[in-house]
C-alpha cells in the first residue's frame, strides 16, 4: 500500500503536477508535527474549491468583471505556488494573461477540454 | 469572526540554540491565504521562534493596538520582534501596513519584512525606501527565515547583554553602600 503511494505521489512529480515546493512542506514535517502536509493539502483543497466555485458563478453571471477573476487567480496561483501544485500555477498564469487581454472567449477555450479538478484524488488539472 | 490567534507556544528546534537571551522571538505574521499562514507558521516554528499569525492587516494594526477604533487585542506590554506580512491583501496592502508600522513610535523599529509571490522591482523599491527590513519571493524558503532570524538575533543580543551588563553594574552599587546601613539587596530576576 505504502508503495502504491509512493509509486503515485513520484509520478505526480514526473508528470509535473509537484514540484520541488511540496519537498520543502514535506521536510517541514516532524515527528512532532506529523500531519503537517495533510493540513496543509486539506487547507488548499478548501481555498480552492471555493475559489473555482467563485470564477464558474462570475463566469456563469455573464459579465466578465476580468479584474475580479484576476484577484482570485491571483489567490488561487499563490496558494498553489505555496504547496507546490505546479501545473495549476502554470494554468493560473495563462488564465492571468487572458484576463489581462480581456480575452473571455480564449480562456473559455482553455476551461472546455480541460475541466479544472481539484481533489484529494490529485492535486494538478485531469487532460 | 477573529482569526487572530493567540502566541503559540514555543517548540524547540532539532539545531541547538543558539540564543543566549532567554526571550525567543516573537514573529507576527500577516498573510490572507490560509494556506500561506500556515506554512509561514511552521516555517517561524521550525526556526525557533514564537509566532502569532493574523489574517489582514487590521487585524496585525488591532493586535498591535495601533488602531484608533478598536481596543488592542494584544497583551499590554506586548514584543514583537519581527513583522512579516504578504504585500497583496484584501483593504489595506502590506505595504500600506508597513507604513503605518514604521509611522508608529512604538514600533517603527521593529523589523518589518515584505513578501510576494510577484517579482515587481517598483514594489521591491518602494518597501525597502518605506523601510521594509527585506523583501521575499513566495514560496518563502526555510533559508530566508533562518538568515533573518539570525541577524534578529545578534542584535537582540547585543540588547540582551547591555541589559545584563547594567543589573550587574547595579549589583555592584548594592555592595558598595555604607555597612552601617542595612543591606536591601533588589534582586532582579532575569
Amino acid at each position: 500500500m505504502q508503495r502504491q503511494v509512493a509509486l503515485i505521489k513520484q509520478s505526480l512529480f514526473d508528470q509535473g503536477y509537484l514540484d520541488e515546493q511540496f519537498i520543502e512542506l514535506e521536510e517541514l514535517q516532524d515527528d512532532a508535527n506529523p500531519n503537517f502536509v495533510e493540513e496543509v493539502a486539506t487547507l488548499y483543497f478548501k481555498d480552492s474549491a471555493r475559489l473555482i466555485s467563485n470564477i464558474e458563478q462570475a463566469l456563469e453571471r455573464g459579465s466578465f468583471d476580468f479584474n475580479r477573476l484576476d484577484n482570485y487567480m491571483h489567490q488561487f496561483k499563490g496558494s498553489s505556488t505555496s504547496i507546490g501544485a505546479s501545473k495549476v500555477k502554470t494554468e493560473c498564469t495563462m488564465f492571468r494573461e487572458y484576463c489581462r487581454v480581456g480575452n473571455a472567449e480564449g480562456w473559455q477555450d482553455r476551461r472546455g477540454p480541460r475541466r479544472l479538478h481539484v481533489g484529494p484524488s490529485n492535486t494538478g488539472t485531469d487532460q | 469572526m477573529a482569526e487572530v490567534m493567540l502566541p503559540m507556544k514555543m517548540e524547540m528546534a532539532n539545531d541547538p540554540s543558539k540564543f543566549t537571551s532567554p526571550d525567543l522571538l516573537h514573529v507576527l505574521a500577516v498573510d490572507d491565504s490560509h494556506v500561506d499562514r500556515k506554512f509561514i507558521e511552521r516555517l517561524l516554528k521550525v526556526s525557533s521562534c514564537k509566532v502569532t499569525v493574523v489574517d489582514s492587516a487590521t487585524r496585525a494594526l488591532q493586535y498591535l493596538g495601533l488602531d484608533v477604533n478598536e481596543k488592542p487585542i494584544g497583551c499590554k506590554d506586548l514584543k514583537v520582534n519581527l513583522i512579516m506580512t504578504d504585500y497583496s491583501m484584501p483593504g489595506m496592502t502590506g505595504y500600506e501596513l508597513l507604513k503605518k508600522i514604521k509611522e508608529s513610535s512604538a514600533f517603527r523599529d521593529v523589523p518589518v519584512v515584505v513578501m510576494s509571490s510577484e517579482n515587481i522591482l517598483p514594489r521591491i523599491d518602494r518597501c525597502l525606501e518605506e523601510g521594509a527590513e527585506d523583501f521575499l519571493l513566495k514560496p518563502v524558503k526555510l533559508s530566508d527565515v533562518r538568515r533573518i532570524r539570525d541577524s534578529l538575533i545578534k542584535v537582540e543580543d547585543l540588547s540582551f547583554t547591555k541589559s545584563i551588563n547594567k543589573r550587574e553594574l547595579e549589583t555592584e552599587n548594592v555592595y558598595s553602600l555604607d555597612s552601617s546601613v542595612p543591606l536591601q539587596l533588589k534582586r532582579t530576576k532575569i
